[in-house]
């Protein structure tokens, strides 16, 4: 939002909304190009889906709040919910798991609660964790990643799962989709193996799965950017990342037979896209440079827990969701110093007067 | 300045309604209300709880001192619920064991020492027991509508488990509206309850909304009659 102002200061904001939204998709395209490298056109058939839900919905909402839409709609905050929405689901998901999420992301967690800027709670990861416990069957089937040459289905067999719910022909499920890395880990260990015994198949890279490790690399590609163009800080970023390191390598260090290497947390799963595009959500994350940090640090820590101990295998949604309830008391309590006042004084010398 | 007899049925049923305008007794409202037949079963409890506490509390409210009267009401409603728990467990044992801990809970439900206290120590018998009956078949008109709305989209039936109730022809009662497999799981969990009630009540205040813009002669009237008899 831009005003003209006619006296001082004459600084125009360098970051208008509908900007910084279309910085982070420009962001988002590598990682989403190497996820649909890596698990078939199934992930661009349910971003095109959930961006034309989100802002359907938007549309909808908008106008249903008799509000100007084709302003709001030019803030790009849909296109990005429902976006990153697209990225969580597993790419063959059906599209009305993407209709249901997303109903819920925008209607729900965004304009019941006013909008683009008074969402508690981050509106992607609403939808995600809302159809994640409904749908446990739906949100399993990711595929094997492999290269897309190699991809069983085509695109537009991949148009046709997502429309119909079943696959094309006489193809299996069980043929077409695999374990994640983190469903193998949690299921190994459970089973009594090894981490030694789990990463030894094939599939497995440096880290983690090579086409998850790839994944997250070209999200941090993406993730470096906003931070080049500060559109992001580091703090939050880093927090998260450090809070899943630091954790697991510690239990690692411990015990490496029945916990994970920290790489494999960090490159598993969605903590890479979580750390720079989920938790970095201007609205819902805490803005004070110290309440950042813990705010990220916590999403960290829960993410190792959940991992490790709790009932999902993965559970970046969750973190950051319960950390958004966190962020406001966060920023009450990390304050940052007003400038010409002692730390919660009164400014120096105002006693005199 | 007493209430008219309509003005307890709509307070009871509409107006007042517990559930969805004093909210109180959401504790069970909400964890019990994942299918119709559970939700009919404790309403019924419920409802029965009400009359008799309200007749109870009202038949003696010139005798409890009004220092003790408080523990007065908990006694006779502590008792109603346990004479209620016990013919449950006889008659209905499957329905009893699903709603387990939430038949004894009765008893801590606001909405019952409330009308007690608000109503029933301060009006004749009938008229208590009048009121009682009235916020009974209020809550479970709620419980009911959250239980349908749940169970449909929670797991595409309704009426499931009816033989639990209504004997072995309730089998025929459940209807199944779509396979089970597509149900959408949040309803049947907790928070699903919260926002199936938070429907509830915006549905109910956008029906008042909307009956006090077009105001009906029916509603005119009974309000004239009020204010003549106030």
């Amino acid at each position: 939002m831009r005003f003209r102002t006619q006296s001082s200061p004459h600084v125009i904001p360098a970051h208008s909304v509908g900007g910084v939204m279309r910085q982070v998709l420009m962001a988002l395209v590598p990682g989403t190009l190497a996820m649909t490298w890596f698990f078939g056109w199934g992930v661009l058939v349910n971003v095109l889906l959930g961006v034309l839900f989100a802002v359907a919905f938007e549309a909808a909402m908008v106008a249903a709040r008799k509000r100007p839409v084709m302003a709001t709609l030019a803030d790009n905050s849909a296109i990005v919910t429902g976006w990153l929405f697209a990225l969580a689901i597993p790419p063959l998901a059906p599209f009305w798991v993407t209709l249901i999420g997303i109903a819920f992301a925008i209607i729900v967690a965004k304009h019941l609660y006013g909008g683009l800027g008074y969402n508690p709670f981050n509106p992607a990861m609403v939808g995600y964790v809302v159809v994640l416990v409904s749908f446990p069957r739906e949100m399993a089937l990711w595929p094997a990643a492999t290269t897309l040459p190699e991809s069983p289905l085509t695109l537009w067999q991949s148009l046709q799962t997502v429309l119909t719910g079943s696959l094309p022909g006489a193809q299996e499920w069980d043929a077409v989709t695999r374990a994640t890395p983190l469903d193998a880990m949690r299921e190994g260990l459970v089973s009594g193996r090894t981490v030694g015994e789990i990463t030894a198949s094939p599939l497995f890279g440096t880290f983690t799965e090579t086409g998850w490790e790839w994944v997250g690399n070209f999200f941090l590609l993406g993730g470096l950017y906003l931070l080049f163009r500060r559109i992001i800080h580091w703090h939050i970023p880093v927090a998260v990342i450090l809070g899943v390191a630091i954790p697991a390598g510690f239990f690692w260090l411990l015990d490496p037979d029945s916990f994970a290497s920290p790489a494999f947390h960090v490159f598993s799963g969605a903590v890479i896209i979580g750390a720079f595009f989920i938790a970095t959500d201007p609205v819902s994350a805490s803005t004070t440079p110290l309440g950042r940090i813990l705010y990220g640090a916590g999403i960290g820590v829960l993410i190792f827990v959940i991992r490790t101990w709790g009932g999902y295998p993965d559970a970046v949604a969750f973190a950051v969701l319960l950390m958004n309830m966190v962020a406001p008391t966060l920023d009450h309590l990390t304050r940052p110093r007003v400038f010409g006042r002692t730390r919660g004084g009164p400014p120096p010398g105002d006693g005199h007067a | 300045m007493n209430p008219t007899l309509t003005d307890i049925i709509r307070d009871g049923l509409w107006n007042n309604n517990p559930g969805l305008v004093q909210l109180l007794g959401l504790c069970p409202l909400l964890a019990i209300s994942g299918t119709m037949v559970n939700a009919i079963g404790l309403g019924i409890a419920t409802t029965l709880t009400l009359l008799l506490s309200n007749v109870l509390v009202s038949t003696i409210r010139r005798h409890a001192r009004p220092e003790i009267r408080i523990p007065v009401y908990v006694l006779i409603i502590a008792s109603i619920v346990t004479a209620i728990e016990l013919a449950m467990n006889a008659w209905f044992h499957g329905l009893f064991l699903i709603l387990g801990i939430f038949i004894p809970l009765i008893v801590t439900n606001c909405a019952i020492i409330g009308r007690a206290e608000a109503f029933a120590s301060r009006n004749s018998v009938p008229r208590a027991a009048l009121d009682g009956l009235m916020m009974g078949l209020g809550f479970t008109g709620v419980l009911i509508a959250l239980g349908a709305l749940r169970e449909i989209l929670g797991q595409g039936t309704l009426m499931d488990n009816a033989h639990l109730l209504f004997g072995e022809w309730g089998h025929n009662l459940t209807i199944q509206i779509y396979p089970s497999e597509h149900g959408f799981l949040l309803a049947l969990l907790p928070p699903g309850a919260f926002m199936a009630m938070g429907l509830l009540i915006a549905a109910k205040n956008w029906i008042d909304q909307h009956t006090a813009t077009e105001p009906e002669p029916t509603t005119d009237e009974s309000r004239a009659e009020a204010s003549e008899t106030a």
